[in-house]
């Protein structure tokens, strides 16, 4: 198939005539030369958990009594060891859920680090304008356009960049990469292609789009067909996880899997985002077993697997997680939390302090609670990824990617490594 | 008068085929004086060697009237008339244009109410949500929280059950029907979530959710947009959509947007700005997007809240006592806990999860000025934000869910008199807002935020200043009449230079419709092309922020949205849209003739009036026709490609993509 198309280009003369005129990756790409390798360029993976999760049955205080005095039934006991029904120890104050047992290992080996009592400083518990706040990376202005995962790749001029620098997995681009920097949304890599079966058709259009005089449309026409070519040679049909990394079932499993296949394949990911739904949890929210314990584990398996299977590429990679804001501390009359302010962010990667629970604790009781009932903030979430932006991918303007938010490197809390 | 209608409904679709041979003709001899290719060549030259040779061109007085049009040929003239103030031409639509005269087509656009569209409302029949009120949608189709909390359930078990009834819906509804399960495999081939998969499990399913409302919605805009003859009026009533944006997934916004788009926007969109502006201010989805309703003098709130629970506690009293724990743990919550309904209580102070936060809220004050009037550098300030805001405390929603109508609520109020861009607001009450909103009309920045708004829609992803300066003096004559200031944008020069010609990307709707017409399609069910719309990167109804979407074609040009558009492209042409079919041979004249070279020559002309570039004329041809090309890739070299696929290439080629 793959020769048939090449065939087809040259010898409609659109290569041969065109070769010395065409852009250097439509020449690679009919001479089918080996791409680029993405050896030292660093990745940003960006995991949105849409609900407001329960960071505080997430990560644990355990070491704190009121946790288990305000929520009554859905605590999580404190850590016990061969305990798999109790929290699992971290640091001697907090403990994972057990469902989030598979990420133990990866605390211990540094390359887990987590951040709590962080989240958005604006005081909604509007789920909607929470996470339009949070994405848009401008907490209390609702007229910014763009989102700040857009803003921080317009700043970075990348030479060469292909058309799966930004990724988003999902049908529609979401509000964190929407902006004038080229990002992709992807409802699934194995669709990333012309849908008619006929070459006429692939080839007609790449014919079209390479000949053409409109110069905005020939360059992305290039790029498209570009990145279909990409991705057939990454034959994401064939992808086998290494290292025997399993992916949970689902959506969620499966957006991983392909982040992480698109990684390997080389064609030039740097920012990656994904989200994962279902974490508002008014009733019945359970604690070791329930509805979020089943949520949290296909998180704990989820991330182990990408971190098994991507093995040595993790140095170069961070995952970071957020969610629009935290729950309520104490539990409501119906075994649930309601909408809260603070949560807590995981990190994943080589690069990272990992092995430990950053940020301030505020503590949980009454006085130190936000507004009398939630987790306060400690962290904005901004300085974590401002660290992330500009010591993982070497940004160098933060303050146009968080406008009004002034942040200094000496208030970098450290998660990455000095 | 009968004989133009009857000409109309005669027209585009039920034509034979020797009739578009006879029109294609007379189509390609007119085509060989205008010379079409070489104008379209020019446009991309003057960037190269900073040259431009215009072409004058003498227009027939009887075909533009007092339109000022010099750069352009008749049929580029009429070609760029239907791009811009229509949804692009069906077929015959030029032709019929250049029979009737471009400004009296143009006029009758200007006038709406004076054109026969009696065929879009029969298509629009099967949509029974159109017509019905909020809280009629409300009840016809209850949330799913709420259905959840009736039957006992968490809302989690409730969906996953819906789902799953769902599924097995589908499922039988497949097992019954083996032609439809075939249809779903192929459907499927394209991706579990493909366009035509959704479309047919959404067929398949008597839906009685929620998501129905913006289904039936996006359906009607888009059938709307395909076959009403009123064009103008829906390139309108999308612009001022995208203006007033709101968001319909923010809570019960999505059962107010019938109304919102039917009583305000539809109702408005050729009227007067004043008017426009007004009703969505009074309007419960802005009210509710926009966070206005929950907005409070705070005082005035503290006020009302202190008087409540005092009359609370006497009640009780009377009624043997309260509970002094309960009481106790009323007041440190600050919760009132009134039943809603309950005689003397404010319905702002009904739901308890709102009382935490009742206060002033600045979101509409000032969206209203940075978005919906003024503009960013319309010269106001955070303290003129403030001032807005509390003009408006008191315009408020009854009950957001269960009584979702507009009502002015004194007691929440903010006493003026306010200080508004140095404007004296000194009327009470309700009218306070109502004299912000007649002094922001009438500002000179209003004027040229929108008239600019404007002219990067209709005209340039950069206005010309002489031309929006024109558009602004018209708005401040007229007070906002819209058809004035738009009459002033296609009376001017600026409107049919060459530079602007074919300039403007469109945006992804505009895409799905003007394909849908360039092919006379029958779209019985739109949904396929509703998903289509959000795959190419304009989901209806769900532009998150209230700037709307852009206009500008850096936000459409990239490269996954470029492979949807030919995708969509490719399916629509080659019949493999689901609610949709075309009849492609009989449109392009080739029922007994497999002839590649004809069929494109035909597509070129039906679906951009002969407007293609030598380079794309030339490319495609040699790909359909060049016998080594063709044994390379078809299975059978001596069959001709099929007339679906050219007609798919033309239509995914670059110059479709702009208007």
């Amino acid at each position: 198939m793959n020769i048939t198309r090449r065939y087809f280009l040259k010898s409609s003369g659109v290569a041969m005539v065109g070769l010395s005129a065409m852009p250097a990756f439509l020449t690679r790409a009919v001479l089918a030369s080996p791409l680029p390798a993405g050896a030292n360029r660093k990745i940003l993976v960006v995991l949105f958990q849409r609900g407001a999760m329960d960071g505080l049955n997430a990560v644990i205080p355990y070491g704190e009594p009121n946790y288990y005095s305000l929520r009554p039934n859905i605590a999580i006991p404190q850590p016990r060891s061969g305990n798999a029904q109790t929290a699992v120890d971290l640091d001697a104050f907090f403990g994972l859920h057990p469902s989030l047992a598979p990420l133990e290992p990866l605390f211990k080996q540094k390359q887990l680090a987590i951040v709590h009592a962080a989240g958005s400083p604006d005081t909604t518990r509007s789920h909607f304008d929470a996470q339009d706040y949070m994405e848009s990376g401008t907490p209390g202005r609702k007229s910014t356009e763009d989102g700040w995962l857009n803003r921080a790749l317009q700043m970075e001029k990348v030479e060469a960049a292909t058309p799966f620098r930004a990724v988003a997995m999902g049908t529609n681009l979401p509000r964190a990469l929407k902006g004038t920097a080229p990002a992709v949304a992807l409802p699934d890599v194995r669709q990333f292609q012309m849908m008619a079966a006929s070459p006429v058709v692939e080839g007609g259009f790449e014919a079209v789009y390479a000949q053409t005089v409109d110069q905005a449309l020939r360059g992305t026409g290039t790029e498209t067909f570009e990145a279909i070519d990409m991705l057939r040679k990454a034959n994401p049909q064939r992808y086998q996880p290494e290292n025997g990394a399993q992916y949970p079932q689902g959506r969620f499993g499966q957006s991983l899997l392909q982040v992480a296949q698109l990684i390997k394949a080389n064609i030039g990911l740097e920012v990656a985002f994904l989200d994962s739904g279902g974490w508002d949890h008014h009733v019945n929210e359970g604690g070791v077993q329930g509805q979020l314990a089943n949520l949290l584990r296909d998180l704990g398996q989820g991330l182990a697997a990408f971190h098994r299977d991507l093995g040595d590429r993790m140095a170069d990679i961070v995952l970071v997680t957020m969610s629009e804001f935290g729950r309520t501390a104490a539990e409501n009359g119906n075994r649930g939390t309601d909408h809260g302010h603070a949560n807590c962010m995981f990190l994943l990667g080589g690069d990272l302090n990992g092995g430990k629970v950053h940020g301030k604790w505020p503590g949980l009781s009454r006085e130190r609670l936000y507004e009398g009932r939630d987790l306060a903030l400690t962290t904005d979430f901004r300085t974590v990824l401002s660290e992330l932006l500009a010591r993982h991918m070497g940004s160098a303007a933060l303050s146009t990617v968080f406008p009004g938010f002034a942040v200094s490197q000496k208030e970098f809390l450290g998660v990455l490594k000095a | 008068m009968a004989k133009q209608k009857g000409f109309r409904a005669n027209f585009p679709w039920r034509m034979n085929a020797a009739a578009i041979g006879m029109l294609a003709a007379a189509l390609v001899v007119s085509l060989t004086f205008a010379a079409p290719f070489l104008a379209a060549d020019q446009k991309a030259k003057p960037a190269e060697k900073g040259k431009v040779v215009p072409a004058e061109h003498k227009l027939s007085k009887a075909f533009k009237g007092k339109l000022p049009i010099t750069d352009l040929s008749e049929e580029e003239a009429t070609l760029h008339a239907l791009n811009r103030l229509a949804f692009g031409p069906r077929p015959g639509d030029v032709e019929r244009i250049r029979a009737m005269g471009l400004e009296k087509w143009i006029q009758q656009q200007l006038r709406p109410e004076t054109i026969d569209d009696s065929a879009v409302a029969k298509r629009l029949e099967p949509y029974t949500t159109l017509a019905k009120s909020t809280l009629q949608l409300m009840e016809d189709y209850p949330n799913p929280a709420e259905e959840a909390r009736r039957l006992g359930m968490t809302p989690e078990d409730y969906r996953k059950q819906q789902d799953e009834q769902r599924r097995i819906e589908v499922q039988r509804a497949l097992m019954r029907n083996p032609e439809l399960a075939a249809e779903m495999r192929r459907a499927r081939q394209g991706g579990a979530d493909s366009p035509n998969a959704q479309a047919l499990r959404m067929e398949l399913l008597n839906d009685k959710s929620p998501r129905k409302v913006i289904g039936e919605l996006s359906a009607a805009k888009l059938t709307r947009a395909i076959y009403s003859e009123r064009q103008l009026q829906e390139v309108m009533a999308d612009f001022w959509f995208n203006h007033f944006n709101v968001f319909a997934q923010k809570g019960p916004v999505n059962f107010m947007l019938p109304a919102y788009e039917r009583d305000i926007i539809r109702k408005n969109a050729m009227g007067r700005f004043g008017d426009l502006l007004g009703a969505t201010a009074k309007s419960p989805a802005m009210l509710f997007y926009l966070d206005n309703w929950q907005s409070a003098d705070p005082v005035a709130f503290a006020k009302l809240e202190g008087e409540l629970l005092r009359r609370r506690q006497q009640m009780f009293a009377r009624f043997g006592g309260m509970d002094p724990r309960m009481a106790a743990e009323m007041q440190r919550r600050g919760r009132l806990g009134q039943r809603p309904g309950q005689a003397g209580v404010p319905n702002v102070l009904q739901q308890p999860q709102q009382l935490q936060r009742r206060g002033l809220n600045e979101n509409y004050a000032r969206e209203l000025m940075e978005l919906h009037t003024l503009g960013v550098d319309g010269g106001y300030t955070q303290q003129d934000v403030i001032e807005v805001a509390r003009a408006f405390t008191g315009w408020t929603l009854r009950l957001p869910r269960r009584d979702p109508e507009f009502n002015f609520e004194e007691r929440i109020h903010a006493s003026g008199p306010f200080t508004v861009l140095g404007h004296r607001i000194d009327s009470g009450g309700m009218k306070a807002g109502e004299q912000v909103l007649e002094m922001l009309v009438a500002q000179p920045q209003t004027a040229k935020f929108i008239s600019t708004k404007l002219a990067r829609k209709f005209v340039s992803d950069t206005p010309p200043r002489a031309l929006v300066e024109r558009m602004s003096k018209e708005f401040l004559e007229t007070h906002g009449n819209i058809p004035a200031v738009l009459e002033a944008m296609i009376y001017s020069p600026e409107f049919w230079s060459r530079e602007v010609y074919r300039a403007k990307i469109k945006k992804p709707f505009e895409l799905v419709v003007s394909a849908a017409r360039a092919l006379g399609a029958d779209v019985s069910a739109p949904i396929a092309l509703v998903l289509w719309t959000g795959r190419i990167g304009e989901p209806l109804y769900l532009c998150q922020p209230p700037t709307g979407y852009s206009d500008k074609a850096e936000s459409w040009v990239n490269t996954g949205a470029l492979l949807n558009r030919l995708n969509y492209a490719m399916e629509l042409s080659a019949n493999r849209m689901r609610g949709a079919r075309v009849e492609i041979a009989s449109l392009l004249g080739t029922e007994n003739s497999d002839d590649a070279r004809k069929a494109l020559e035909r597509s070129i002309q039906v679906f951009l009036a002969g407007q293609v570039s030598t380079q794309t004329r030339a490319t495609l041809e040699k790909q359909l026709t060049d016998p080594q090309i063709l044994r390379a890739t078809l299975d059978d070299p001596t069959k001709s490609v099929d007339a679906g696929i050219i007609a798919g290439l033309v239509l995914g080629s670059p110059e479709f993509q702009r208007r």
